[in-house]
This record gives C-alpha cells, sequence and structure tokens, in this order.
C-alpha cells in the first residue's frame, strides 16, 4: 500500500522530508519506523490526520503519516 | 546579607531594608506577587502612583545553577488590570542576586515631568538625569550606557511606547551580547514610563558570590539537575538544534498553528517560517543556530538570525513570534519576520501582543494581510514614534478590536492570546481563560502533555482529563516561576523522576532550610491562590475566566473543533 511519510526536525537527517513509500498491507506505525532505522525510544509523537497515534496503529493505503522525535518549546 | 532597595520616585530616595522573616527564603514570581499581593490596592489605577513595579531574581539566581539566571517583574498590569508577573532572562537578574539585592520595589511617582535613570550598585539607587536618553529606542539606549560605563552595565529600558506609557510596553533588559531579552507581557514598560523610569543600570562592583548556606548538598543537587538537562531529548537535544521555533511543524500537523487570526488551524506555507527552516537558513549564512540569554544557560534555545550577507538580524526569536507575524499575520518572509521581531525589541513591545494585534490590524484592513513591509513601517513609524493609530495599536490586541469594531479579538483578561489554538488544543484554552496573568501560554503549559507527549498524554481534542491537567501545570509552573530558572527545565522534570527533587534540594541548600517537593508545590498553590484573591479584590470574578465568544461560534479546519467547555467545568480549575 502506498503511504506518504513526512519526517521533521532531526528525523530528516539523511532521510527525507516527505516521500511516497510502499508498505506491505496492514503494516503499523512501528514497521514503518523500523524500516525508516528509527528506533522506537526516539519517537516523539505520530500523527495521521491530526490525530496523534500509537507504535501499534495499523496503517490505511493512502493516509500520511508525519513523525517527529522528541521535541518542545513555547 | 541579602536586603530589598526600597526606591521611593515621589520624594526621590532609596531605603535600603532588610529582608522580612517571611520573605527569606522566596524569590522570583513568588516574591514580586507577595510584595504586589500585599501593597499595591487592588483597586488602584495600574498608571497611578499607588501601583509599584518590582524586580526579583529567582530563588537560585546568580548560584552555579544550570538555567537559573531569570528575573521576576511584577506590578498591577495596564493591560490586563490583573497582578502581573513577567519573567526575563538578560544579565540583571544575576547582578542583582550576586549583589544581594533580593528585590527592588519602585513606589510613587515624581512630582514634576522630569525623567529619571535609576543606577543600582551595591549601596543603593541613584536617580540620575535620563533627559538625554528620552525619546530614544533601547539599542540606543543601550549604546549610550554602554559608552556611558562599559559592557558590563546592566541595563533595563524602555522604548518610546513606555514612554509613552502603551499597554504592549515592555521592559527590555540587556543580554550577555549586548542585545534584548523582554519582561515581556502585560505593559510593565508602561509602568516603568508612569514612574518616569527610562532606565535602570547595574554596576555590579563589590559583588560576591550567592550565598549558599549548604555548599556540599547544593553541588550534588546542581550535578543531578544539569544531568538531567542534557539527558532529555528536549533540553539536550531539540531545543538547542531548532530552538523554539520547531513547534510550528508539529502544532501545523496537530491542527492547532491558529492562521489567519485564528481563522484556520492549518497554514499552507507553514514550513517557509518552520524551525527546520529557520535553522538551515541560518547554518546556511554563518549565523548562530545556539544562543544562551544568560550566563550559565545550558540548553542554547536562542538564536542569531543573520540576513544573506551575514548581518545579525535579530535573536531570541521565539517560535510565539514567528507564528504570530509568520502563520496569524501571514508573512511568508521569514526575513521580514526577523526584521520585525528586531524592530518591536528596539521600540520596546511585547512581540506576541505585538504580532497579536498586527493580526487584529489587519483583519481591520489597517495593514494587508502578508504585508511584512508595511508591518515592519508601522512598527517603526507608528507605534514606535506613537502617532495616534500607533497608539490605537501599541495599547494591545483588545484596543484595535474595540477601535475598528471587531469580534475576532483573541484575548482573555484583554491579553492577546499566543500560538496555540484553544479550541483544538483543549488543555491551553483552560489555561488561557483562568490564568492570573490573562492569556499565557507559559502560565500553564499543557502543550507539553496535549501534544508533545512530554509528561505523559492527553487528547488535544477532548475535554476529559484538561481542568486538572491545566491546574496542575499552573501551580507547578507559579513554583517554578519563582526559582528563576526557565521554564523549559519542566519538560525534563515532567519526565526524567530526579530532576524536581534536585531543584528542590538546591533551593533547601542555597537557604539552609529543608524543603520537600510538596512543599515546593505548596509555594506555587498559596501564591497562585495570592495572586487570584488580588485579582478578586481587583474587581474580576470567574466571569472574566472565559474565552472570547468567537471561539465558540466559529469552527476551526481542520478538525472543526469549537471551544466547549461550561462555565462551571472551568472553574473547577480553582477547586484546590
Amino acid at each position: 500500500m502506498k503511504i506518504t511519510v513526512k519526517l521533521f526536525a532531526g528525523f530528516r537527517d539523511n532521510r527525507f522530508k516527505v516521500a511516497d513509500q510502499d508498505y506491505p498491507e496492514a503494516s503499523t506505525v512501528g514497521d514503518i519506523l523500523t524500516a525508516l532505522d528509527i528506533n522506537g525510544p526516539e519517537l516523539g509523537v505520530a500523527l495521521i490526520n491530526g490525530r496523534h497515534v500509537l507504535p501499534d496503529h495499523v496503517m490505511m493505503d493512502g493516509q500520511t503519516l508525519s513523525l517527529f522525535p522528541k521535541v518542545g518549546g513555547g | 546579607m541579602d536586603k530589598i532597595f526600597r526606591v521611593n520616585m515621589t520624594d526621590l530616595t532609596c531605603k535600603v531594608e532588610q529582608v522580612p522573616a517571611e520573605y527569606k527564603t522566596l524569590g522570583g514570581r513568588a516574591l514580586t506577587s507577595t510584595i504586589v499581593a500585599s501593597e499595591v490596592p487592588p483597586m488602584c489605577h495600574p498608571l497611578g502612583p499607588n501601583n509599584k513595579l518590582v524586580f526579583a531574581p529567582g530563588q537560585l539566581s546568580g548560584t552555579p545553577a544550570a538555567n537559573s539566571g531569570r528575573m521576576s517583574a511584577g506590578a498591577k498590569s495596564p493591560l490586563t488590570g490583573t497582578i502581573k508577573e513577567s519573567n526575563s532572562g538578560g544579565t540583571s537578574a544575576q547582578q542583582f542576586a550576586k549583589m544581594g539585592i533580593k528585590a527592588m520595589i519602585i513606589e510613587g511617582m515624581p512630582k514634576d515631568d522630569k525623567w529619571y535613570r535609576l543606577h543600582v550598585t551595591m549601596d543603593g539607587v541613584t536617580f540620575e538625569d535620563a533627559s538625554e536618553l528620552v525619546g530614544k529606542q533601547n539599542f540606543d539606549v543601550i549604546d549610550a550606557m554602554n559608552a556611558k560605563y562599559d559592557e558590563k552595565i546592566g541595563v533595563m529600558t524602555i522604548g518610546i511606547p513606555g514612554e509613552n506609557r502603551l499597554a504592549a510596553a515592555n521592559i527590555s533588559v540587556k543580554d550577555p551580547d549586548q542585545k534584548i531579552r523582554s519582561h515581556g507581557r502585560g505593559g510593565l514598560g508602561a509602568v516603568m514610563g508612569s514612574k518616569k523610569i527610562k532606565c535602570i543600570t547595574t554596576d555590579a562592583t563589590g559583588a560576591g558570590k550567592v550565598e549558599i548556606v549548604d555548599a556540599e548538598k547544593f553541588r550534588a543537587a546542581a550535578k543531578v539537575f544539569a544531568k538531567g538537562m542534557l539527558d532529555h531529548p528536549v533540553t539536550g537535544e531539540g531545543l538547542p538544534i531548532y530552538g523554539t521555533n520547531v513547534l510550528i511543524n508539529i502544532l501545523n500537523e496537530a491542527g492547532g498553528l491558529p492562521t489567519k487570526n485564528f481563522k484556520y488551524g492549518q497554514c499552507d506555507h507553514h514550513d517557509k517560517v518552520s524551525g527546520e527552516t529557520m535553522h538551515d537558513t541560518i547554518a546556511a549564512r554563518g549565523g548562530k543556530t545556539k544562543h544562551g540569554c544568560h550566563a550559565g544557560c545550558i540548553i542554547q534555545c536562542s538564536q542569531e538570525y543573520v540576513d544573506e550577507a551575514g548581518v545579525y538580524i535579530t535573536s531570541g526569536f521565539e517560535y510565539e513570534t514567528v507564528w504570530g507575524l509568520g502563520i496569524n499575520c501571514m508573512i511568508e518572509n521569514l526575513d521580514d519576520c526577523a526584521r520585525i521581531d528586531n524592530a518591536m525589541d528596539n521600540i520596546g513591545i511585547d512581540s506576541i501582543e505585538g504580532a497579536v494585534l498586527i493580526a487584529v490590524a489587519m483583519e481591520a484592513g489597517v495593514i494587508p494581510w502578508g504585508d511584512g513591509k508595511e508591518t515592519l513601517r508601522v512598527m517603526n513609524e507608528e507605534i514606535g514614534k506613537c502617532t495616534p493609530i500607533g497608539r490605537i495599536l501599541g495599547n494591545g490586541t483588545g484596543s484595535v478590536g474595540t477601535a475598528f469594531g471587531l469580534t475576532r479579538v483573541p484575548v482573555v483578561k484583554n491579553q492577546g492570546i499566543p500560538a496555540y489554538d484553544p479550541r483544538s488544543v483543549k488543555g491551553i484554552g483552560i489555561t488561557y481563560a483562568t490564568s492570573t496573568q490573562g492569556a499565557d501560554h507559559t502560565a500553564g503549559y499543557t502543550i507539553a502533555t496535549n501534544i508533545l507527549k512530554v509528561g505523559g498524554f492527553i487528547d488535544p481534542l477532548t475535554k476529559e482529563g484538561q481542568v486538572d491537567l491545566s491546574r496542575n501545570l499552573q501551580i507547578a509552573t507559579t513554583a517554578v516561576d519563582s526559582t528563576g530558572m526557565c521554564i523549559f527545565v519542566a519538560f525534563p522534570a515532567l519526565d526524567i523522576p530526579e530532576v524536581l527533587p534536585a531543584l528542590v534540594d538546591m533551593i533547601s541548600a542555597r537557604f539552609g532550610v529543608e524543603m520537600s517537593v510538596d512543599d515546593f508545590v505548596g509555594m506555587g498553590s498559596k501564591i497562585l491562590k495570592m495572586e487570584k484573591a488580588f485579582n478578586t479584590a481587583a474587581g474580576f470574578s470567574n466571569e472574566d475566566d472565559r474565552l472570547p465568544e468567537f471561539f465558540e461560534l466559529e469552527p476551526v479546519a481542520p478538525h472543526n473543533a469549537v471551544w466547549d467547555f461550561t462555565p462551571a467545568e472551568i472553574d473547577e480549575v480553582w477547586n484546590f
């Protein structure tokens, strides 16, 4: 299935900013992190359609996944 | 021995007073709010002779504790009519602390029309003629004081809007690089202007070290504390690299980025002004991506933003300012935003209020949407010179909304709402509504838990848990604002169990008292209630703890969220 992955902050280093990628059906957020060589504890926030999702969230074809490392400000 | 300087502007005297026993372990917000609450008549006019302007370094300011170099300023606010505490980095806090100045209380008002510069030394305060400084903006004042003394001189100054008592005027504080940090929110620059004080210079000659009663305990705790700062990914890595502006993209993705005067929750051009873009731009141009607002900062979230030729434009270019200009005013050119930020530093207005009021002025048709050049002109030539339209703008977001008959006017208690939409990040809406300070994100930063997943996670779009979250953070923040610490210490404190006890141990060791984490949080709770009581005596009620009506009437994309808390639900914040 096709997933658009958007990476932010340090996750972009040596990877990409945004990319359309193919993943097996029923891939989870965690599977995509593994494919991107991002360790689970590095993940700050994962968002789909503006909603927070957990690593065990099962992706659906055509979705956009936004991944952030642990960041803050304010 | 610590002392209090009591400066009387009516008879131009300074008394050096002993620190009352009940103030001994206080500092920062706890001390300014305690003094304001006990000495300022709540119904007084904020710009009249009965208001007092109080400066107090934090409990740990001037010590070797990492990130402890902040000063609190307090008064009754001319913007909100409430009690106000606004804290800032810069060099003055550590100077005051090392000089043993627990607080400086400025009261009264000169009878004549003369302007003064307060000159603070170990011995007290002298009243210098400031007629040559009047009419100058902040960077010129700093240059003049550096020339008169040297670059070590501490400077706190107001620009022309402060002289003219505009409610968005701030107090600007010289930082270690001769640039500016600000007691930004709430119009404290107008209070300083009302007392005819153009500038406060601090000569720390003769200052020693801050006394620490139990040096060994302090050292051990300071080490644990600093390790927590460096170990936590937000303070150790995210903030130093990208600065606070890293939030643009995450708020945009979450649908909580107020756009075009709070009309939308996402912005198409977000990446043009994002923290990632800003970092890459600064790095490519040879600017500084890291910078501290005070000596001893180990987070270094600030930066020096330069132009294409590598020439300095601004520093301390924070998320809320970039959001306000780049997203809420639709100014897509980051260089324009940086120049406007620098102009706000120079003329001395709060860069949050300044950006929020410009968006309302754009809604009113005073400035075209997205016009950075015209916004820069308005800052320098209208607000900066206090023309009639400049006064309408410079009195804040609420003033602009009233003058132009608008309803989408994002304020609570007349203070502009910052960079997080309360409809789609509901916890921060509770903080905006109920803070004793008017709308203020830092007063109880639920973004940590609603958006960033620091300190757990509470879904930003549901009502459940938000009131408890906001209450707990408002209490904890009141305590942290008293320490002299940067509020960003809260990120590791929320996630790493050793950090908060280490912070409290440093305070215990500093003053030689036994203080538990519960005692520390209890101090926050007590001060917050004291501030609320001041506001009640000043005429405020729970009915003032409400968001503007448009948040209930206008759903915000992409979640089509509205503000849907009942008054009774909001009022539960005060149930402690």
